[in-house]
Order: C-alpha cells, then sequence, then structure tokens
C-alpha cells in the first residue's frame, strides 16, 4: 500500500505535458507510418487505373473494384487457388508441428532417460539453423524421388520443429506437475493416453500460441514453395503475389493493388481479431530475460 | 521427479521423442549432408541427374564461388542491410520499451500502437515488397504524388533505378516490418524484471534515465543478445523482401546471399554446385552465430556449478599426482 501512494505522488510530481506531448506525436507519427501503406492498396484497389495516374495518393475509396476484379480473368493470378493452396499447407503443418514439438517436449520433460539431456542441448544446437541453406540438397533428393509438386514436402519436415520443442518444454516445466501423471498411472492410463488426454489439455495456452505463430509463418513463406512447388495449380500465395509484379499487370495499377489487398486483407482482419493473443504470445515466445 | 518410479517409463522418453528424430534425419540432417556433397561436385543444368566429384582441388566450387564478384556484392548487401536496419530497429524499439514501460507516465492507448506497430511483421512479406514496389513507382506513384503534392520535389523522380535508393527501401521495409517484434520482445523482457527494484531505485532517487540506463538494460540483456541473434540469422536469410521488391536489382543493389542462391540454382542457370557451395559458407556462418545463442541461452548456473567440478576434480587429481 505505501509503495502505491510512493508512486502515485511521484507519478503528480515528475510527469511534465511537453515530454507526454512529445510520446504521443511519435507514436502517433509512427503508427501512421505503418497503417497508410496498407490504407492506400485497400483504397487503391478500388480506384481505376486513370484515377490512379493522376493521383496515385487518395483516402477515399473509388467505385471502380468490379473494374479492377475483371483484370485478373483469364491470368494466372488465381488469389483462389493460391488461399487454398496455401491453408492446406499451412494448416497440416500446424497441426504436426504443434502435436510432434508437445510430445518431444514432454518426452524430454517427463521421463528420466539417459540421451535426455544430450538431445535437448542438441534441439538448442540445431534450432536456429533454417531450412533455407539447405534447401539445394532437399530440393535434389525430392527430384530424384519424383516428390516435387508434392505438398507432403512442405508439410512433412514440420514434425521436427526444434524451436518449438524449445519453447513446449520450457512452457512444460513451469506447468506440468509429475503427481499428476503419476495419479494417471495409478488410475491405469497408459502413457499415450496420458500425454494425449492429460498433458495436451494443460498445453492449450502454449499451443494456441504457437500455432497462431506457425500457421502465419507457414502462410507467409516463400523460399520453399518457390523451389518445390512449380505447376500452377499448386502455387501458395506468396508465390501468386509474385506475379503481380509481371508485365501483364505493369498498366494495370488497380488491379496490382487489388490483388495485394486480396493477399493482405484476411490477415488484416485476423490479425486485428486475435490480435491481444498474438502481441502477448509474442511476449511468451520470447526466452526469460 | 522421483527416479525410483520413473524408471520403468524409461521407454516412452525415447519412443516419444522418434518422430521428432526421424522427421529431423530426413528432412533436415540428409539435406544438410546432401547439400554439402552436392557442394564437392559437378551438378549442373535443368533435370541433370548425373553428378561427380569434382576434379583437382575438391574446394573448387567453394573456391569459385567467393571469387564470384555477385556473390561478394551480395554478402556485402545482405551484410549492409542487416546493420543498417538493425540499429534504428533496436534504437526505436528501446525507446519505445523505455515509454510503454515507464510506471511513472501511462500512456493512454498503448494497447493500440502495440498492435498497430506488430502489424507490419504478420503480413506476408513478398506481398509488402510489391506494395511498397507499386508505391515506388514513377512517374505515378503515390510516393511521387505526395512528394511533388508537398512540393518538396518538383517533378517524379525515378526512385526504383537508383541504387542507394532501392537498397534504402529494402532497408526501410525490414526495419518497418520488424521495430514491433522487437518491441514487444523487450517489452515482455522488461515486464519479466522484479518491481521492487525499480521502487528502490525510484526511492533513491534515480530519474527515467538514470533507472533506465543503469536498471532496465541490464536486466534485459540477455533477451537484447537473443533479438540479436535471431535477427542477425534471419538477416542472413533475407529473401523475400529482396527478391519480390526488385529481385536483386537495380544492378545487384538489393542482391543478398539467398537470391544469389536461388537465382543460381533456380531461375535460368540451375548452377547447382556452385548454389551448394555458396549454401554451405552460409550455412557455417549461421552455425557459428547460432553457437553463440547456445552459449547464452545455456544454464548459467548449471555452467558454472559444472566448471567448478570439473577444476575440483583436476585439483584432486593434481594433488593425487602429487601425493606420488
Amino acid at each position: 500500500m505505501s509503495t502505491n501512494s510512493v508512486s502515485v505522488s511521484a507519478l503528480k510530481k515528475r510527469k511534465s505535458p511537453i515530454y507526454m506531448a512529445i510520446i504521443y506525436v511519435v507514436c502517433v507519427i509512427i503508427a501512421v507510418t505503418c497503417i497508410l501503406p496498407f490504407w492506400i492498396m485497400i483504397v487503391n484497389s478500388t480506384r481505376s487505373t486513370p484515377q490512379i495516374q493522376q493521383h496515385a495518393l487518395s483516402l477515399i475509396p473509388s467505385g471502380h473494384l468490379a473494374q479492377n476484379i475483371a483484370v485478373f480473368k483469364g491470368k494466372d493470378f488465381k488469389p483462389s487457388v493460391g488461399f487454398m493452396n496455401s491453408a492446406i499447407i499451412s494448416t497440416c503443418a500446424t497441426i504436426l508441428a504443434v502435436y510432434f514439438s508437445s510430445l518431444t517436449a514432454y518426452a524430454i520433460t517427463a521421463y528420466e532417460w539417459k540421451l535426455k539431456n544430450a538431445f535437448f542441448s542438441f534441439i538448442m544446437g540445431v534450432m536456429m539453423i533454417p531450412g533455407q541453406v539447405t534447401l539445394i540438397g532437399f530440393y535434389q533428393a525430392a527430384y530424384r524421388l519424383g516428390l516435387t509438386n508434392n505438398r507432403l514436402m512442405l508439410i512433412l519436415p514440420s514434425i521436427a520443429a526444434p524451436m518449438m520443442v524449445f519453447f513446449m518444454r520450457q512452457y512444460l516445466q513451469a506447468s506440468l506437475s509429475i503427481e499428476i501423471v503419476e495419479s494417471a498411472r495409478i488410475d491405469g492410463a497408459g502413457e499415450f493416453y496420458t500425454f494425449n488426454k492429460i498433458v495436451l489439455p494443460i498445453m492449450k495456452p502454449a499451443i494456441a500460441t504457437q500455432a497462431i505463430f506457425t500457421f502465419v509463418a507457414n502462410w507467409n513463406r516463400l523460399f520453399e514453395p518457390s523451389v518445390l512447388l512449380t505447376a500452377k495449380e499448386k502455387k501458395t500465395l506468396p508465390q501468386m503475389v509474385q506475379l503481380l509484379r509481371g508485365d501483364i499487370y505493369k498498366t494495370e495499377f488497380g488491379s496490382i493493388y487489388l490483388g495485394l489487398t486480396i493477399t493482405a486483407l484476411p490477415l488484416i482482419v485476423v490479425y486485428l481479431l486475435l490480435s491481444r493473443y498474438i502481441v502477448a504470445g509474442v511476449a511468451l515466445g520470447s526466452v526469460k530475460g | 521427479m522421483n527416479k525410483k518410479k520413473s524408471v520403468s517409463y524409461t521407454k516412452y522418453g525415447y519412443i516419444f521423442a522418434i518422430p521428432f528424430v526421424v522427421a529431423f534425419l530426413i528432412f533436415q540432417l540428409y539435406p544438410i549432408l546432401y547439400t554439402t556433397f552436392i557442394g564437392f561436385t559437378n551438378l549442373k543444368g535443368l533435370n541433370s541427374k548425373d553428378m561427380s566429384l569434382v576434379q583437382g582441388n575438391p574446394f573448387q566450387n567453394f573456391v569459385d564461388v567467393v571469387h564470384v564478384e555477385s556473390f561478394r556484392t551480395a554478402l556485402k548487401n545482405t551484410a549492409k542491410i542487416w546493420i543498417l536496419n538493425f540499429i534504428p530497429q533496436i534504437g526505436l524499439a528501446l525507446l519505445l520499451t523505455a515509454w510503454f514501460t515507464d510506471v511513472r507516465s501511462k500512456i493512454k492507448g498503448m494497447g493500440f500502437f502495440k498492435v498497430v506497430f506488430y502489424m507490419p511483421n504478420i503480413i506476408t512479406a513478398a506481398t509488402v515488397a510489391i506494395l511498397f514496389n507499386a508505391l515506388f513507382q514513377s512517374p505515378t506513384g503515390p510516393v511521387n504524388d505526395i512528394l511533388c503534392s508537398l512540393h518538396i520535389q518538383d517533378a517524379p523522380v525515378q526512385y526504383l533505378v537508383s541504387k542507394t535508393t532501392a537498397q534504402n527501401v529494402v532497408i526501410f521495409i525490414q526495419f518497418w516490418m520488424w521495430f514491433g517484434y522487437t518491441m514487444v520482445t523487450l517489452i515482455s523482457g522488461v515486464i519479466g524484471i522484479d518491481p521492487a527494484i525499480f521502487e528502490a531505485a525510484e526511492i533513491d532517487g534515480a530519474n527515467r534515465v538514470q533507472t533506465f540506463l543503469f536498471i532496465t538494460l541490464p536486466c534485459i540483456r540477455t533477451i537484447m543478445l537473443f533479438t540479436l541473434v535471431t535477427s542477425l540469422i534471419g538477416g542472413l536469410n533475407m529473401f523475400d523482401i529482396p527478391k519480390c521488391f526488385l529481385d536483386g536489382g537495380p544492378d545487384s543493389a538489393t542482391l543478398t546471399t539467398s537470391v544469389f542462391i536461388y537465382n543460381q540454382a533456380f531461375s535460368g542457370s540451375y548452377i547447382y554446385n556452385k548454389a551448394a557451395a555458396a549454401s554451405m559458407i552460409m550455412f557455417a556462418i549461421i552455425v557459428f552465430f547460432s553457437s553463440m545463442l547456445f552459449y547464452i541461452l545455456r544454464d548459467k548456473d548449471e555452467a558454472a556449478m559444472k566448471k567448478l567440478k570439473k577444476r575440483e576434480l583436476r585439483e584432486a587429481k593434481l594433488a593425487a599426482r602429487g601425493m606420488m
């Protein structure tokens, strides 16, 4: 109580209005910088190319959305195809990553086995190595086996997600009491059953945040799909977006903005709906100071 | 953990780790080894399946890659783009962290600001890159439109043909996409600090700046190092933005090592062996930096204990030897 009154009096004493004004002005400027590009993108997707050519910057939407949509007819940019492919890959990869990372983390936390510590050290050692630098070998192996243009090549690798195992282990160590597991054993539950029915529900908060980030990371991934998925009907959304820079659309500014909006808007909407969890999740995902 | 009871369950530890290990061996370890192997072969050409080890110097591909002008440019660009985006990024993130965690001045709408600042990070990098390409178009892009309307420039400028501007825009995009993430991470670090320390500082009469410099910063040292290393490794792999923004151009100004590797192997030239060699060079650099992270994250007390034990053991041995 006494500390509370100290900080209140300090607050009154030291809060200078100029200092606060500077903070707000800077924050508002940065906020505008973060929003404006997306706002321009959304507004311009409803404007016609002549309008954009006359004045590229307008904050008020216009009525040429249908016209811009029509441009995409018969072109390679097919957002619905990309959307479906991205959704399939991201969903499957997320489920696998979350489940098997939890399982591996549980193996490290709940059981005493000889190689346990060595295994965990190994996971920490490899968790920062990005798949990108080894993709030449991955591609060549897939190519020789005829597995390019196969979505599984982008989904199955997520079974081994060292970074997520690391965070899941941190979470389990803090929140799993071994007594719960032991009482389940006394009740005759099998080990696998215990994991699925008792441990997984305990891990829900960690799973939720990790799932959101894995999904977004997979959704936005460009390098691996560009290499492995070359067939038109297999392309993911980020690969489709790349087509917008091509020559066909160079004079169709309205449709370029529309294409970008189609790919960004779902993410913006989902982000705004889940922002509370996402921003808190970033904090959870980092190491403790 | 009760050792007696868990003994009979030991095998489940192994069983539950199997899927991870198998997937790791197939999808991560094997590609690493195979990429290394390709780096020592003559594998080239679309649809080519034959390869044999290079004649003469086995490291010929590595030597060649290091001497290729565009790889050197790519390496320089990657380092430059990362450094020039990271310094302002961590600077702004620290400033915002200091403001947002200052108990003496609560900021209204802080939640809103956090959400908005983090937003660019969640949007597909490919989309962001092409959006910025559209924004900087000439003569009819929004940036030209704003600057002409405000009479900052008299006529539209061809931004995207200038090497410096192109590089600066890539640096800005990286900064813009990541400062929010860094800020949120740092804030979480500050929130984890025991509030009693801040109270003590306040009672001792420390002002805002002093509190931040001498209390907050030292307390979030680990988290800052973590941010530094993860950002560095991400930066070394920078691909989406430079690839989609101007495909490494103009005149290789935004060519990063990842774009170089991609272009070598997959767009037109199909020089897999050189690309593999370049990948392994990047791999070595990344392993070096991630071992630094490993060192940072290790349990410090445990490590200190181990050292102490080792020393005791050594001293005991020395003593025993001396006795003999």
